[in-house]
């Protein structure tokens, strides 16, 4: 693979990581730390939201950024041709 | 059958499965020692990893410590399972990559270095042997509590199954006995929530139970919210930490986590770049199982128990709870002597003591669950503990074999040789461990939190940089990591340990516990590293196409060669 494509294919990737990233930070340290007391204005069920991202909503989405990264990085090595 | 006959039971028999396991994963070679061969298939390692990383701590403390944090357990939640969004994006893929047996490996050739390879040995023992005493002693208190045995004889036993396949099947054995403690302990732990979910909220399933209805029809979190408020605690929803200190905390503890060796080390027993990424997913799935159940059972525990004692007669409390007065985990003393327990947040008044670890201990016997149920709760955490202690284990003993004897003190060791002192470097941490469970020194408690800290303070930062950051050289990633570990050790000692002058929580600098300090400890780590790597000469050439090769995952079946 030509070095060019590398330098496209790294990049692509660290796009990804930091979509993901801004996602992950949002979900726990914005939704569950930093904005909690506007949060808990909503409720879901019977749980304040900002109450319930900090116990359950965040690491849902934790696990959902991990198999979204596997997707799209799977994706990327194939269209770069690095893959195994 | 009685509870006791149950416990020996499920206990002989796990014990009998870890055993026949071990002997049939037998290492030959130490590759197979070190990573397993490097054939783990994704599922099985996301569960070992999942076995690995949950503690005795996980297991019994975690919900019980949430049931009286409230809020604040928070920290515990997103700080124990946000780490694996870091490893899968961050680490994981290109550590496998990289393809070797150990993190010291990684820091030892990316910083071409052996000073920097020693620090980082220095920095996994410390941070592996302050978490492994732990779990000894977690293994002791199980048989104790459950079995009647004194924990010293209870930590000899832990030491022996664990030294059993530990020893003799390194990686290999401790990978596929990890599968079978997840089992156990995610069974044991789930079958509990689910009897007592459908008691208090009348749903099948806990995370649901949660934020539903109790009886009466008033959700069952408001309704906690206002026996807090009644008993003039703390609202049960809202924490008492402060803001700073909450964000310091779970960070920590989630750029530790991505830092601790023996979680790091598993992802190298996958076959391909590829199936790392899947593992880390797996794993945080496996994870979430136990880690979302446990903030349920911490408000069904948390409501049951007040609802139990609040403002009752003492001498009309159930079975279970004289029981665990016996053992000292609850203790009332009725200092108005009206023979009515006073459950309060006033110090004065109060006359209630609970242990946290009662949550989980004692929650199937106080929603009157079956025997078998209570015996799988010892059988649960006594999983949990030997499945941790086993993986920090290894990495003390590779640590000895691997990157001191093979990488440099005696380099033309033969196969055989390394692998022999692999196996005596297990046996030495074994019993190192076990003599810290039988004597614990009063550190240990104090500092198991803080191994967090520490991995955040080291190796996070080091191990980022040398995949992301080209121009890092060794310069600055050995100034890095010890400016940042001895911060962190300066701190820790300073406000958890009373050295140094010692100090109290106002003193705290930017009002952040200790607990949370490694994300301070973290950040400078990155400051100093990257600002000595300008001002010295950038990394030779082949070191800089080794960085480019890491990058992509094409070869990384056959990038072992030594």
């Amino acid at each position: 693979m030509s070095g060019k494509n590398l330098k496209e294919y790294w990049k692509k990737n660290i796009i990804t990581v930091v979509i993901l990233l801004s996602i992950w930070f949002l979900v726990s340290y914005v939704f569950g730390i930093f904005m909690v007391d506007t949060m808990n204005n909503v409720k879901i069920g019977g749980a304040k939201l900002g109450f319930w991202f900090a116990q359950q909503g965040s690491i849902y989405v934790f696990v959902v950024l991990i198999f979204v990264y596997i997707w799209r990085m799977n994706k990327l090595d194939e269209e770069y041709d690095v893959n195994e | 059958m009685s509870v006791q006959t149950w416990t020996i039971i499920l206990v002989a028999l796990t014990f009998a499965l870890y055993i026949g396991i071990a002997i049939w994963a037998r290492a030959g070679s130490t590759k197979e020692f070190y990573v397993a061969g490097g054939g783990v298939p994704p599922i099985m390692n996301g569960m070992a990893t999942a076995a690995d990383w949950m503690s005795a701590a996980s297991f019994i403390s975690m919900a019980g410590l949430i049931s009286f944090m409230g809020y604040d357990g928070a920290v515990f939640l997103m700080g124990w399972t946000g780490g694996y969004v870091l490893l899968a994006l961050l680490l994981a893929p290109y550590l496998r990559k990289f393809g070797k047996f150990t993190v010291p490996d990684f820091i030892g050739d990316r910083y071409y270095s052996n000073t920097a390879r020693t620090v980082a040995v220095i920095c996994a023992i410390i941070v592996s042997f302050t978490y492994v005493a732990g779990q000894m002693r977690g293994v002791g208190v199980v048989f104790s509590r459950f079995l009647e045995m004194p924990v010293n004889w209870g930590v000899v036993v832990g030491m022996v199954i664990v030294f059993f396949y530990a020893v003799l099947g390194g990686m290999k054995g401790i990978t596929y006995t990890q599968v079978a403690q997840y089992c156990v302990l995610i069974f044991a732990f789930m079958v509990p929530a689910i009897f007592i979910s459908i008691a208090m909220a009348g749903n099948v399933i806990p995370q649901i139970g949660f934020i539903g209805t109790a009886e009466d029809g008033t959700y069952l979190l408001d309704k906690l919210d206002q026996l807090h408020r009644d008993l003039g605690f703390n609202e049960y929803t809202s924490g008492s930490k402060s803001m700073i200190d909450v964000f310091a905390i779970t960070f920590a503890l989630m750029v530790g986590t991505a830092g601790l060796p023996h979680v790091i080390v598993r992802f190298f027993t996958v076959p391909k770049v590829a199936d790392a990424r899947k593992s880390a997913g797996w794993a945080l799935i496996f994870i979430a199982i136990l880690y979302t159940t446990a903030p349920a059972i911490a408000v069904f525990a948390r409501t049951n128990l007040i609802n139990t004692v609040s403002n009752e007669q003492y001498s009309a409390m159930p079975e279970w709870f004289k029981k665990w007065e016996g053992t000292g985990l609850i203790k009332y003393e009725d200092k108005n002597n009206d023979g009515i327990i006073q459950y309060v947040a006033d110090k004065d008044v109060n006359e209630l003591t609970i242990d946290r670890d009662i949550m989980v201990l004692a929650n199937p016997e106080i929603a009157k669950l079956p025997n078998w149920v209570i015996a799988l709760v010892a059988a649960g955490g006594l999983a949990a503990a030997l499945s941790t202690a086993a993986g920090l284990l290894l990495v003390i003993s590779t640590a000895i074999s691997h990157d001191l004897i093979k990488k440099q003190i005696k380099p033309d060791i033969s196969e055989k040789g390394e692998l022999r002192w692999a196996r005596i470097g297990a046996l030495i941490a074994v019993l190192v461990a076990g003599y810290f469970g039988i004597n614990p020194p009063g550190f240990v408690a104090a500092v198991v939190a803080l191994a967090f800290g520490l991995a955040a303070a080291s190796f996070f930062p080091a191990i980022v940089l040398g995949v992301f950051d080209k121009r890092m050289n060794k310069e600055g990633a050995v100034s890095g990591m010890i400016v940042g570990i001895i911060l962190m050790l300066f701190y820790m000692i300073k406000y958890k340990l009373g050295g140094f002058g010692g100090g109290t929580p106002e003193d705290w600098w930017f009002g952040i516990s200790p607990e949370g300090f490694g994300t301070v400890a973290m950040a400078v780590n990155l400051v100093v590293s990257v600002v000595v790597s300008r001002l010295t000469s950038a990394p030779p050439q082949e070191v800089q196409e080794l960085v480019e090769d890491i990058r992509i995952p094409r070869g990384a079946g056959d990038a072992h060669a030594h």
